[in-house]
């Protein structure tokens, strides 16, 4: 009896992650979405600039890899090729999406493009060495924040469900985590509703993802997961920010 | 054969569709053509042009810089091209709006008050179509109205057809003014 | 034979697009090339196809990449300040191997510049605009019924070589109406089995990338695709040569600034002075052939030009200096008239071929 296995839509490639990172753990909640919907053979994913850059070795679907910060652009165009066989989804990470990225992310939601995006968001820049990134806490010491990011001089971290939320144009925006069993569970009950939400072309939905960088915390992966608890997850509550049709219902 | 028109005047005096009309005739008629308006910001209010070339050869330059037909609504207009026009060139100039007179003696020059006659005939905002119908008829491309009436059918919008009629006594006026 | 039409020649170039079978197009307002995205926005809706106003010149040409990915006939369009925007797509969808098709209305610059035309982009177009190694194919339209069939063949020349190809117009050709014929495209198979549409569990999957981080992997995509560019520079170049035969000074020109050089051309020959013009077509690949053949015979050469001076570097290599080469300029968005053309040609016809 096989009790655990690889998801099909993941690709045999290694990943090439730092130990203790939880991109790997994502990555394989988007795969087992994926395998349970039925929806590999019509499923493209755009993968960004940034430690997920090398994403599209390894899903196993159609992949395109896009410009830094214009996964959204890029996803318009190919569901708007063959909305109704495309499944589309990008992966991105917080200076991709909330930083360089910021008017493709905000005019897809408002333009309700029925899209899923997976937003990682682990308050740095991981792939360049661990910068201050648009979600870096205050007072985050990172490479460019020396001292601790000091709000007065980089501003304040973005918010990005929040923001969203403000917009009539998202169909579904929720932030989950990682950190534990019970986040992960619900994590992936999110990310699966945001592609079944395109499925059943309700709109864009975005799934952000509290995540961890160990390495560039400059922490044990143990530490980085509790330090997910203890600073970011109190900046950055969980919960639904906007799920339109359950609105509709109630 | 070569005929150069420049069309000038305030923007929303219709110069560009008189040039359009011009167009399509020398179009329909097999003759080369090209029209040419000016962009930008004098498309907003200030002044407006429009080049059109009819030719039996093929045109190279679009941009009439020497017309020899000169079409003029308005003053500044006026002071502008006058010196460009050919030597034997003609200068029609809507005299409702234009006081003064065409200076040079080696071009013919023709005064249409057509701004004044739409406005008594009711057809306000037709005064560039009076001074077309008064141009074909000093070229003796009048003769033929079936052909005249033809090109503007083209050219008046499907969705305001009884712009027709009214453009067609436009150009008439004009022809018979 | 359809019959003619009188059209503006941005007009002209969206009716030939959707003719062409392009059903999306993604653009961002700028004048003076405006009227392709209020046609596109009236047709586009009525045949099942996209036009969408995208948020910025950036995310046009990244929703122009991700319809590229999918193998679909797709095309943006802007005009100068638009087209530097752009210029990271265009490295990107040149780096990924994916056909579109870029229209840039020229308008003067640097920076905002103006609105009036201008032919100031030669570099950009030709020479790169955005990072890397890379070409665009670049057709130069110069009357409104090219606008129209340029842009079908590039739609053709763009599948059949995987690269962008870019409508170099100016502001004078978008705004221009003339007749024009939208004729029928050819029939043509392009293979696209490297698109992403879904692996509908038949195929390994599909990857549209421009990352290799290996060097050795990277620089054998470049060699390759160079042989690619090699192959389009000895079959794609084009030209019109015009009186030409017995021409002892070569005019070169494009798009409206070859109209203009006509006019000044055929007063010139009045006077006897025996004079003609290669046009190229195609401003990439640039036809060295054609220029090279002209320096045989004429004693001079004559760049006309809408800008500071930049095809006439491409001319000079083309004839590998051996004879000198003049420049007719105004920029800024004045257009030469054919009196200022004139007058050169003259000079240079009085000099025999000696530019001082």
């Amino acid at each position: 009896m096989i009790v655990f296995e690889k998801p099909k839509a993941l690709t045999d490639v290694p990943l090439h992650y730092c130990p203790g990172c939880t991109h790997g753990i994502v990555h394989r909640l988007v795969a087992e979405v994926i395998d349970e919907l039925g929806i590999e053979g019509k499923t493209i994913g755009v993968a960004p600039v940034g430690c997920s850059v090398m994403a599209y070795d390894y899903f196993a679907c159609d992949m395109v890899e896009a410009a830094h910060g214009r996964a959204p652009a890029v996803a318009t165009g190919i569901k708007r090729a063959d909305p109704e066989n495309h499944i589309v989804f990008t992966y991105q990470g917080d200076g991709d999406l909330a930083s360089i990225g910021t008017a493709e992310t905000v005019h897809a939601a408002a333009r309700n493009e029925n899209i899923t995006i997976i937003f990682i968001n682990n308050a740095i820049y991981g792939m360049t060495g661990g910068q201050m990134a648009p979600t870096s806490l205050p007072g985050q010491v990172t490479q460019t924040s020396p001292y601790g990011r000091d709000v007065k001089a980089c501003g304040f971290p973005i918010r990005v469900c929040e923001m969203l939320a403000t917009l009539d144009g998202p169909e579904y925006l929720e932030r989950v985590a990682v950190n534990n069993v019970k986040n992960v569970k619900a994590a992936k009950k999110a990310i699966r509703k945001a592609f079944q939400n395109q499925v059943e072309g309700k709109g864009f939905s975005l799934v952000e993802v509290i995540s961890s960088c160990p390495t560039n915390w400059g922490m044990t992966p143990q530490k980085a997961l509790e330090w997910i608890d203890e600073k970011m997850i109190p900046h950055y509550p969980l919960g639904v920010y906007k799920d339109r049709s359950a609105a509709k219902e109630d | 054969m070569t005929n150069e028109y420049l069309i000038a005047g305030f923007g929303g005096q219709g110069l560009l569709f008189a040039g359009k009309f011009l167009v399509n005739k020398g179009m329909m008629e097999g003759k080369e053509v090209s029209w040419l308006p000016s962009y930008g910001p004098e498309m907003r209010g200030g002044t407006a042009n429009c080049s059109v070339i009819i030719s039996d050869d093929p045109v190279g330059s679009p941009i009439v810089s020497k017309p020899n037909v000169l079409m003029v609504m308005n003053l500044p207009s006026l002071d502008k091209y006058e010196n460009d026009v050919k030597a034997g060139g003609k200068i029609f100039v809507d005299s409702s709006l234009i006081e003064r007179k065409v200076q040079r003696t080696d071009v013919e020059a023709f005064y249409v008050p057509a701004t004044q006659m739409a406005s008594d005939a009711g057809l306000t905002g037709l005064a560039n179509m009076i001074l077309a119908g008064k141009i074909l008829k000093e070229l003796g491309e009048f003769e033929d109205e079936e052909a005249v009436a033809a090109s503007l059918k083209k050219v008046v919008s499907v969705k305001h057809p009884e712009m027709y009629e009214k453009n067609l006594t436009a150009l008439k006026m004009g022809r018979d003014y | 034979m359809a019959e003619k039409v009188l059209m503006k020649g941005n007009e002209a170039i969206a009716e030939a697009a959707i003719e062409a079978g392009c059903r999306h197009y993604f653009g961002y307002p700028i004048t003076p090339q405006t009227e392709v995205a209020a046609y596109m926005s009236k047709r586009m809706p009525k045949i099942g196809g996209t036009f969408l106003q995208a948020e910025s010149e950036i995310a046009a040409i990244n929703m122009v990449y991700g319809v590229a990915s999918t193998g679909k006939r797709v095309m943006t369009s802007s005009s100068s300040p638009g087209i530097s925007l752009k210029a990271e797509g265009l490295s990107y969808l040149a780096g990924a191997d994916l056909p579109a098709l870029v229209v840039n209305v020229q308008r003067g610059g640097p920076g905002l510049g103006g609105i009036q035309p201008s032919q100031s982009d030669y570099f950009q177009a030709t020479k790169g605009g955005g990072h890397g190694d890379y070409r665009m194919i670049v057709l130069a339209p110069a009357s409104v019924q090219e606008m129209a069939d340029l842009t079908m063949k590039g739609f053709d020349l763009a599948d059949k070589y995987r690269m962008t190809a870019m409508i170099l117009a100016d502001g004078t050709m978008g705004q221009m109406m003339e007749p024009v014929e939208i004729k029928k495209p050819e029939n043509q198979d392009f293979d696209k089995s490297w698109a992403v549409t879904g692996t509908k569990g038949q195929r390994a999957h599909n990857i549209v990338n421009s990352l290799f981080l290996s060097p050795e992997v990277l620089e054998k995509t470049n060699f390759e695709r160079y042989e690619r560019y090699a192959m389009i520079e000895e079959n794609e170049a084009m030209a019109e040569r015009y009186m030409m035969d017995d021409a002892e000074i070569c005019v070169v020109a494009f798009g409206i600034a070859a109209r203009v050089a006509k006019n000044a051309i055929v007063e010139a020959r009045k006077s006897g002075i025996k004079v003609g013009l290669i046009r190229p077509i195609t401003l990439w690949p640039f036809p060295k052939k054609e220029l090279a053949r002209a320096a045989e015979s004429c004693h001079s050469f004559l760049s006309v030009e809408l800008s500071m001076g930049q095809m006439i570097e491409d001319i000079r290599l083309a004839i590998d200096c051996k004879r000198p080469v003049a420049l007719c300029n105004r920029a800024g968005g004045i257009i030469p008239s054919p009196e200022e053309v004139y007058a050169k040609i003259a000079e240079l016809a009085k000099n025999g071929g000696c530019d001082k």
